[in-house]
């Protein structure tokens, strides 16, 4: 160990292998993962979401599977919690939906409405 | 590195190993791997969590879900139901005995055990990985050292220490900042600083539990030490019947070497430390730190009288600073958050937290650490859920073997060093043991002396002698041939030895034995006029009788080993207390239940 800086860097590193154990604000991704969502195919979105966090080193985010939203005709759902925002659920996904939700809604912050569950039900 | 979505925090102390979390940890790994899940969800073996006595421990994040007495067969269900679709096995989670309100608590910031606790010294038990030190500079280790050494000099460091009122938490209580100043001031060329982690107190697990879940800990506070008092080289002296807490801290040792934070030239400031294990033979003397300089020499661990103290001669005659594992794990902590920040705990004279060791008669046995200044009642009640089956509570002990115990009267006082002494008892290394009505005093007293009179190192004759006259006294009490007169021997002896015993081990040996008789001298009394033990413990004052009622069933006389048992069929029974050996076997073959000890 040379310096303070080295020891930062190698804290930045380490971070993000405990990030989950921490409290931590920021947004959730949460993946409806019950027998229907499984089914319906959330396996490979969670996946997906869960690789184009990485690529981009996303930090702030958690993703986690949940039991049964509710509304299993328009699984696979996933809804994103902000701070101090509304929830924003999104229902019939596919990975490639959900790596254009992580580079449009988590990234830059726009809601992607087409995918929404106030667009699906009209 | 990669992106995982869930932790699974699997408890790898002392306690959860013992009840197989080793398979547990392995079965998940094995789980997760044949759902193809191992890319997502992580499996981490963390340090005791403290709550021992709901092992095997499971936590798993992001939710904080927190599993207790998790089986091989749970592991399965906790994968495909939890891990695979996210819903929580709630039959498994853990039980709250302190929070009767819920039945189920689902995540571990909920559970009343924790809530009351302030966790400094245990911050990282059972929430990183001690086996890898990426884990323990994730969160803030190795930031002190670092700051120490490019920004402070090392008087700031002791002026740092001594603001922030730390007390050695080793049992004596002495102000740590003052004694790394006497030991900077002491001149030498060659100083040490060593660590003792000999933690012989029966009952006592806090410093295993610091060094098997958060060994970093020490070793960045003990380079800070060196730092502060010019010391190149570090002993941690721990006992041999500590293997995991042993095993860890020679990984943590290597790891640090390995990164740089222990050798020559760390943080490239010209520092140098290195760091070397010693393993102590399990003596309790031992413990004691002139009979551990001693032992670290090669010599046998005997204590020597003081002065001149450690500060001034230590280790080969140098300098030398001791401190316990608990005090030196917050010392990094103080560094980062500052004096003020300690000082905000705790209260006036006593500031900070201590970590206790809860056993006995209490529903969640284990280690809790409180801001000092909470009442034993918060302790008991609050944290350790009470006392199982609705028993009375009788009196904690406190400082073990050296220490004294608290009744009822006192459940309200606040814990600090001073307050404890006040009342007859002492700190201590922070074990606390809960007893019962179903506990004899004397009984209690007995056990510990009995420990230190094994323990003992025989140099000097009130301890080697005098414990052991006492111990015998007590004997004779519990047998039923004990007098009123024995019980003023007993304290004259106590005064004695005390006054004037070698080291603390025979200063303080009488301790149990002066608390008891001053709060339960009744229960002395009991056993030495009427011959009786109150608790129904002392197996020569019990009497087993059998009551009226008696149907002369012959149940009772076809169990009894030794033929004490007489009457017709049909006929009252009787037992022939000469010939009683007082097995209790008849007690549970009576249909009327009305045989009973008394
Ligand atoms: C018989 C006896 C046993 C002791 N055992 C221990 C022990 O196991 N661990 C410990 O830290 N201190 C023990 N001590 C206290 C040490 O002598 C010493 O005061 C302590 O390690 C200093 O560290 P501290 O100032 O950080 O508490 C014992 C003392 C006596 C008299
Ligand atoms: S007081 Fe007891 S343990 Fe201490 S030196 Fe004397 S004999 Fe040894
Ligand atoms: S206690 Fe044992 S020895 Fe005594 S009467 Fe009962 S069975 Fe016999
Ligand atoms: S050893 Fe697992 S909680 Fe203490």
């Amino acid at each position: 160990m040379k310096s303070l800086a080295e020891l930062a860097k190698i804290r930045e590193e380490a971070l993000k292998r405990v990030d989950l154990r921490t409290d931590r604000k920021g947004t959730r991704i949460v993946v409806g993962m019950a027998t229907c969502g499984i089914s319906a195919g959330a396996r490979p979105v969670l996946t997906a979401l869960l690789d184009e966090a990485q690529k981009r080193g996303l930090k702030e985010v958690e993703i986690t599977q949940t039991g049964c939203i509710g509304v299993c005709r328009l699984e696979p759902i996933v809804e994103v919690y902000s701070e101090g925002q509304e929830k924003v659920t999104y229902v019939e996904m596919t990975e490639e939906k959900a790596r254009r939700v992580i580079a449009e809604h988590i990234v830059n912050g726009n809601v992607v409405t087409e995918y929404t569950i106030g667009a699906a039900d009209k | 590195m990669d992106f995982y979505r869930a932790h699974v925090l699997v408890c790898g102390g002392t306690g959860c190993t013992s009840s197989g979390s080793l398979t547990i940890e392995e079965m998940f790994n094995t789980a997760l791997k044949a759902r193809g899940l191992e890319k997502e969800v992580k499996v981490v073996r963390t340090g005791c969590f403290g709550l021992c006595e709901a092992g095997p421990i499971c936590i798993v994040y992001p939710e904080g879900s927190f599993y207790s007495h998790v089986k091989m067969a749970d592991v399965e269900r906790i994968v495909e139901e939890h891990l695979l679709k996210g819903r929580i096995v709630k039959d498994l989670l853990y039980v709250d005995h302190a929070n009767e309100a819920r039945d189920i608590t689902t995540s571990i910031s909920e559970v009343n055990f924790y809530k009351k606790q302030k966790r400094v010294a245990l911050k990282n038990c059972g929430v990183i990985n001690p086996e890898v030190i990426e884990e323990y500079i994730a969160f803030d280790g190795y930031q002190a050292l670092g700051k120490v050494l490019t920004e402070m000099t090392p008087q700031d460091v002791i002026d740092v220490i001594k603001k922030s009122g730390l007390r050695g938490r080793g049992g004596g209580g002495f102000p740590t900042g003052l004694k790394w100043e006497f030991a900077s001031k002491s001149e030498g060329d060659i100083k040490y600083v060593a660590c003792n982690a000999d933690e012989g107190d029966p009952g006592a697990f806090m410093d295993r539990s610091v060094l098997e879940g958060d060994p970093h800990a020490v070793i960045e506070a003990m380079a800070i030490a060196a730092y502060a008092i010019g010391a190149k080289k570090g002993y941690v002296y721990i006992r041999a019947e500590y293997p995991i807490a042993v095993k860890r801290l020679g990984i943590a040792i290597a790891q640090a070497k390995e990164m740089g934070l222990l050798g020559t030239d760390i943080f490239g400031t010209g520092f140098e430390f290195d760091l070397e294990i010693r393993l102590g033979a399990g003596a309790f003397v031992c413990g004691e730190e002139t009979a551990l300089i001693a032992s670290i020499e090669g010599e046998r661990g005997m204590p020597r009288p003081k002065p001149p103290f450690p500060a001034v001669k230590g280790i080969f005659g140098k300098p030398t600073i001791i401190n316990n594992v608990e005090t030196y794990a917050v010392i990094a902590q103080i560094i980062l958050n500052g004096a003020d920040w300690f000082t905000s705990m705790g209260t006036e004279r006593s500031p900070g937290t201590k970590v206790f060791a809860l056993g006995g008669k209490i529903n969640n046995t284990g280690l809790v650490e409180i801001p000092m200044g909470t009442t034993l009642r918060e302790v008991i009640y609050d944290i350790g859920g009470g006392i199982p089956g609705g028993k009375e509570f009788k009196a904690v002990q406190t400082g073990g073997p050296s220490g004294g115990c608290i009744t009822k009267q006192h459940l309200d006082t606040p814990i600090d060093f001073d307050n404890l002494t006040a009342i007859g008892s002492m700190m201590g290394s922070g074990g606390m043991i809960v007893v019962d009505e179903d506990n004899c005093m004397v009984d209690f007293a007995r056990f510990f002396l009995d420990f230190t009179v094994d323990e003992s190192c025989g140099k000097c004759v009130p301890c080697r002698e005098g414990t052991k006259r006492m111990l015998e006294i007590l004997e004779k009490i519990t047998s039923g041939k004990g007098t009123l007169e024995d019980l003023d021997t007993l304290e004259q002896l106590a005064y004695s030895i005390k006054d004037s015993a070698l080291c603390g081990l025979g200063q303080t040996a009488p301790n149990p034995v002066l608390s008891t008789l001053r709060y339960f001298r009744d229960e002395y009394v009991a056993h030495v006029v009427d011959k009786k033990c109150p608790a129904g413990v002392c197996q020569d004052l019990l009497q087993i009788v059998i009551g009226d009622g008696c149907i002369g069933c012959t149940a009772c006389a076809r169990v009894c080993p030794v033929g004490a048992i007489t009457g017709e069929v049909k006929g009252q029974h009787v037992i022939d207390q000469s010939k009683c050996i007082k097995c209790g076997a008849c007690i549970p073959k009576c249909p009327k239940k009305v045989i009973y000890k008394q």
